[in-house]
C-alpha cells in the first residue's frame, strides 16, 4: 500500500518536473528554434515559424526529464543504497578473462586488423578502414603518448606540441627531396632534429611555470608554423611540399609504381595502393609500440620517477638534489622526439606537407586526447584517441544523416561540437580521464593503483 | 655545563654560519647572524614568530641567496663547501645537506616507497649510466636499484612506515607524513639534516615517535639542525640551542643555559628592554 502511494507521488513529482522542463525549454527555444529568419528572392529578410520542430524539442525535454526523475534517478539511488549496505564491493578480485588479458587481446586485434579488413571489404575497400581509421588513429595515439611524457608525467603544460610534429614532417620532406635520403635514415634524423628543437625551446622556456609556460609554448607552435608559411624559398610557403618519397620496405621492395623492385610486382599482386597502406599501418603500429615501450621503461628508471616527482612538487625535488632543469629538458626532448617520428611518418604517408596541417587546433586535439584518456595512462589515452579520432572519422560516414537533416548537412562539421560534448561528459563523470589511477613503478608487497585524487596535474 | 661546549661526541664543527645577512627590500630579515653547529649534535634554532628562523634555513639550503655572509659546511672527510655559492639542488647533491619543509612537501601521488626512491635519484642516475645503461638492462643498474630498495626499507623501518610502503604518500596520517618526509630526506644520504618545525601539529604520541626517530638519526651519524616552536621538544632532544629574535642572535648555548637566559625570557614573554634587568634580579632571587 505504502509502496504504491510512494510510486504515485513519485510519478506526480516526475510529471510536475516534466511540465516545468517543457515550459523552460519552450521559453528557451521559441525564438531560436520556433522562428527562423531567411532571405527571400529579393534579398529581404523574412521570417517563418517552425512549430513542429519546436514541439519536438519541447517533447524531448519533457520526456527525458520525466524519465530521469521517475525512473533513472530512483534506480541509481537504489543501487547506491544497496552498495552502501553491501559494504565495500568496489574492488572485485574476480576479473574476467577479457579484463585480465585486455592488452594482449588489443594487440592481437591490431595485428590482424588489416588482413581482416581486406578479407571483409576487398583490397580496394580496405583502404578506408586501414588508412582513414587505422593509420589516422594510430598517428594520434603516438602523438598523444609523446605529449603524455611532457604533460602527463612531467606535468609541463605544452600547448605547442604540434611544432615538433611539424619539425619532423618538414625534416623528412626537405631532406628527402634535397638529398634523396631514404625514409629509414631520415626517420631517426627527424626525431633527433625535433628533440634538438625541443631542447632549444626548452632552455629559455622551462624556467616559466604553469600558465606562462603554456602561453610561451603556444607561441612557439605558432612561430614554427609562421616560419613554414613565410620562408617560401625553402618551404614553398602555403603551397606546401608535394611529391615526398614513399617509405620502402626496408630498402628491399619499393612502393613506387615505376620502380623495378615494386612490391606488388615482386609478389605478383594486383596494382593497388592498399598494400602500401597496410605496410604503413604496421609501421605506425611498430612506432607506437616503441613509444609505449620507451614510456613504460622510462617510468621505472630514475629519470621517469623524477618526472613524476616534478609533477607532484618541484620544490621538494630540488630539496632532494634533483636538477630540475635537466629533468624537464629530457622530458621535453623525448616528447619532442616522439612528435618528430610521428611527423616523419605523417609526411611519408601523405606525400604532401603544408603548414595547414600544423595549426593550433592539432595541438589542442592532442592535448584533449591526453586529458580525456587520463594523464599518464597509456591505455586510457589510446582509448581516448580511438573514441575521438575514430569518432570524427565515423561522422564522415554518416551519410544517412543527410536524409534526416537535409542535403546541406555535413556531419563532420559537427566534430568539434561532439569533441566538446565528450569532454564535458567525461570530465563530469570521470574528472581524471578514462583511466584516472596511476600504476606505481615499484612496490614491496603488492602493486596497488594510486587513486587519481592523490596525484597532481603539475604546475609547470 | 658551560655554554658552547658539549659532551656528546667530538667538538668538530659541521656547519659554520658567519655574518649572515638577508635583506628583502627594506626589511632586514637576518642581521649579521653567526652560529656553529657541531657534528653529531642536534642543534635547535628557536625564536618567536617572524624572527627569521625559516629565512636562515632557506639561506642554508640554497632556496634564498644571502645578501651577505658565509656558510661553510665541513664534511666528514674534511672537504669544505661554501653553501651560498652552490645552487639549491647542488647543496643536497654535493654538500650533502638535506631538508624538510614547514608545510609538508611530499609527492602525494607517488607511493611511500617511490618517495624514498626519488630521494636516491642522483645515486641511481649514476648507476643507470644516465638512463642509457639502465634501458639496456645492465646488471650494475639492477644491483643499484635493489640496493636503493634496501635503503628505502631501512628507513621505512626506522620511520615505522613499512606497513604503508605501497600506499600513496598523500594517504598517510599527518604524523606519518612528517616521518616520511624525514625518512625521504635521509635517503639522500645527508651529513646535515635540516628540519623545519618537525613537531608542528603532532599529538603527544606522534611527537614521542618523532623524538625516537631523531635520536636514532643522530646515533646513525648525521647531525641535525632544527627549527622548533614546541619548547618541550627543544629542551628534550637538542644538545645546543640558538635563539633568534628580529634577525639577530640573542642567546646561544645548552638548553639549560638558554632556558634561564633573561633575554630569551624577555623575547618570549614580550618584556620591555629596561625590564630585563628587573627580571634578571627576580631570577637570581629564584622567584621565577
Amino acid at each position: 500500500m505504502a509502496q504504491s502511494s510512494d510510486n504515485n507521488s513519485l510519478m506526480a513529482q516526475a510529471a510536475k518536473e516534466a511540465l516545468v522542463a517543457a515550459a523552460v525549454s519552450f521559453g528557451l527555444f521559441i525564438l531560436y528554434v520556433g522562428i527562423e529568419t531567411y532571405q527571400d528572392i529579393n534579398n529581404a529578410l523574412v521570417w517563418r515559424t517552425r512549430w513542429g520542430l519546436l514541439a519536438v524539442f519541447v517533447v524531448i525535454a519533457a520526456v527525458s526529464r520525466f524519465l530521469v526523475v521517475g525512473f533513472i534517478k530512483p534506480h541509481l539511488d537504489k543501487r547506491k543504497r544497496d552498495k552502501a549496505k553491501a559494504g565495500i564491493p568496489e574492488v572485485s578480485d574476480g576479473k574476467n578473462f577479457f579484463q585480465r588479458n585486455f592488452l594482449k587481446i588489443a594487440l592481437i586485434g591490431l595485428l590482424i586488423y588489416p588482413p581482416l579488413s581486406v578479407m571483409l571489404a576487398g583490397t580496394q575497400g580496405s583502404l578506408k578502414y586501414v588508412d582513414n581509421f587505422g593509420i589516422q588513429i594510430l598517428i594520434y595515439v603516438m602523438l598523444a603518448w609523446g605529449l603524455n611524457i611532457v604533460v602527463g608525467l612531467a606535468g609541463l603544460l605544452d600547448l605547442g606540441y604540434v611544432a615538433f610534429y611539424a619539425v619532423g614532417a618538414y625534416s623528412y620532406a626537405l631532406l628527402s627531396q634535397q638529398f634523396g635520403l631514404s625514409f629509414w635514415v631520415l626517420l631517426p634524423l627527424s626525431g633527433i632534429l625535433a628533440a634538438f628543437w625541443g631542447v632549444i625551446l626548452g632552455f629559455p622556456v622551462l624556467r616559466l611555470r604553469g600558465d606562462y609556460l603554456a602561453i610561451v609554448t603556444l607561441a612557439f607552435g605558432e612561430i614554427i608554423r609562421l616560419v613554414l608559411i613565410n620562408w617560401t624559398a625553402v618551404t614553398k610557403g602555403t603551397f606546401g611540399i608535394s611529391g615526398i618519397p614513399k617509405a620502402s620496405f626496408f630498402g628491399i621492395w619499393s612502393f613506387d609504381v615505376g620502380a623495378a623492385n615494386n612490391f606488388t610486382k615482386a609478389w605478383g599482386l594486383s596494382m593497388s595502393s592498399a598494400y602500401y597502406k597496410i605496410f604503413l599501418f604496421y609501421l605506425i603500429l611498430a612506432l607506437c609500440m616503441l613509444t609505449a615501450y620507451v614510456t613504460i621503461k622510462l617510468r621505472r628508471m630514475p629519470i621517469g620517477r623524477a618526472w613524476e616527482a616534478l609533477r607532484e612538487d618541484e620544490i621538494a625535488c630540488r630539496s632532494l638534489g634533483i636538477n630540475t632543469v635537466t629533468t624537464k629538458l629530457t622530458a621535453f626532448a623525448i616528447g619532442a622526439m616522439i612528435g618528430g617520428f610521428a611527423g616523419a611518418f605523417f609526411a611519408t604517408r601523405q606525400g604532401f606537407v603544408s603548414p595547414e596541417s600544423f595549426v593550433f587546433l592539432e595541438s589542442a586535439v592532442i592535448l584533449a586526447i591526453v586529458v580525456l584518456g587520463g594523464m599518464g595512462s597509456l591505455t586510457g589515452i589510446a582509448i581516448a584517441a580511438i573514441v575521438m579520432v575514430g569518432g570524427t572519422e565515423l561522422l564522415r560516414e554518416m551519410e544517412f544523416l543527410k536524409h534526416v537533416f537535409g542535403p546541406d548537412f555535413t556531419p563532420e562539421l559537427y566534430r568539434m561540437l561532439l569533441f566538446g560534448l565528450a569532454m564535458i561528459v567525461v570530465m563530469v563523470f570521470k574528472p581524471r580521464g578514462f583511466v584516472g589511477s596511476r600504476e606505481p613503478t615499484a612496490f614491496l608487497k603488492e602493486r596497488k593503483a594510486v587513486a587519481g585524487s592523490f596525484t597532481k596535474e603539475g604546475h609547470g | 655545563m658551560t655554554p658552547g661546549t658539549n659532551t656528546m661526541n667530538n667538538n668538530d664543527t659541521i656547519l659554520k654560519v658567519e655574518h649572515l645577512s638577508m635583506r628583502f627590500g627594506g626589511l632586514m630579515a637576518i642581521d649579521d647572524f653567526s652560529f656553529e653547529a657541531r657534528r653529531g649534535n642536534i642543534t635547535a634554532l628557536i625564536g618567536p614568530n617572524g624572527a627569521g628562523k625559516t629565512t636562515v634555513f632557506n639561506c642554508i639550503t640554497g632556496f634564498y641567496k644571502p645578501t651577505m655572509g658565509m656558510i661553510t659546511l665541513k664534511q666528514r672527510d674534511g672537504d669544505h663547501y661554501l653553501l651560498e655559492r652552490l645552487r639549491d639542488f647542488e647543496i643536497t647533491k654535493i654538500a650533502k645537506v638535506s631538508r624538510t619543509f614547514q608545510n609538508i612537501r611530499l609527492f602525494s601521488g607517488l607511493t611511500v616507497l617511490e618517495n624514498l626512491l626519488v630521494a636516491q635519484h642522483n645515486a641511481l642516475m649514476k648507476a643507470s649510466g644516465y638512463t642509457i645503461l639502465g634501458l639496456l638492462g645492465m646488471p650494475a643498474y639492477t644491483k643499484a636499484s635493489a640496493a636503493a630498495i634496501d635503503k628505502a626499507k631501512y628507513w621505512l623501518d626506522k620511520a615505522n612506515l613499512t606497513e604503508r610502503a605501497d600506499d600513496p604518500a598523500g594517504d598517510l596520517p599527518y604524523g606519518g607524513q612528517r616521518r616520511l618526509e624525514i625518512a625521504r630526506a635521509m635517503c639522500t644520504g645527508p651529513e646535515l639534516l635540516c628540519l623545519d618545525e618537525p613537531a608542528a601539529g603532532l599529538n603527544p604520541r606522534e611527537s614521542a615517535a618523532l623524538n625516537t626517530l631523531l635520536h636514532s638519526i643522530r646515533d646513525d651519524g648525521a647531525s641535525i639542525l632544527l627549527i622548533e616552536h614546541d619548547m618541550s621538544v627543544v629542551m628534550e632532544i637538542s644538545d645546543h640551542v640558538v635563539v633568534l629574535e628580529y634577525g639577530q642572535k640573542i642567546s646561544d648555548g645548552t638548553p639549560d643555559h638558554v632556558k634561564n637566559d633573561p633575554k630569551v625570557i624577555a623575547a618570549y614573554l614580550g618584556v620591555e628592554d629596561d625590564e630585563v634587568e628587573q627580571i634578571e634580579e627576580q631570577l637570581d632571587e629564584g622567584r621565577i
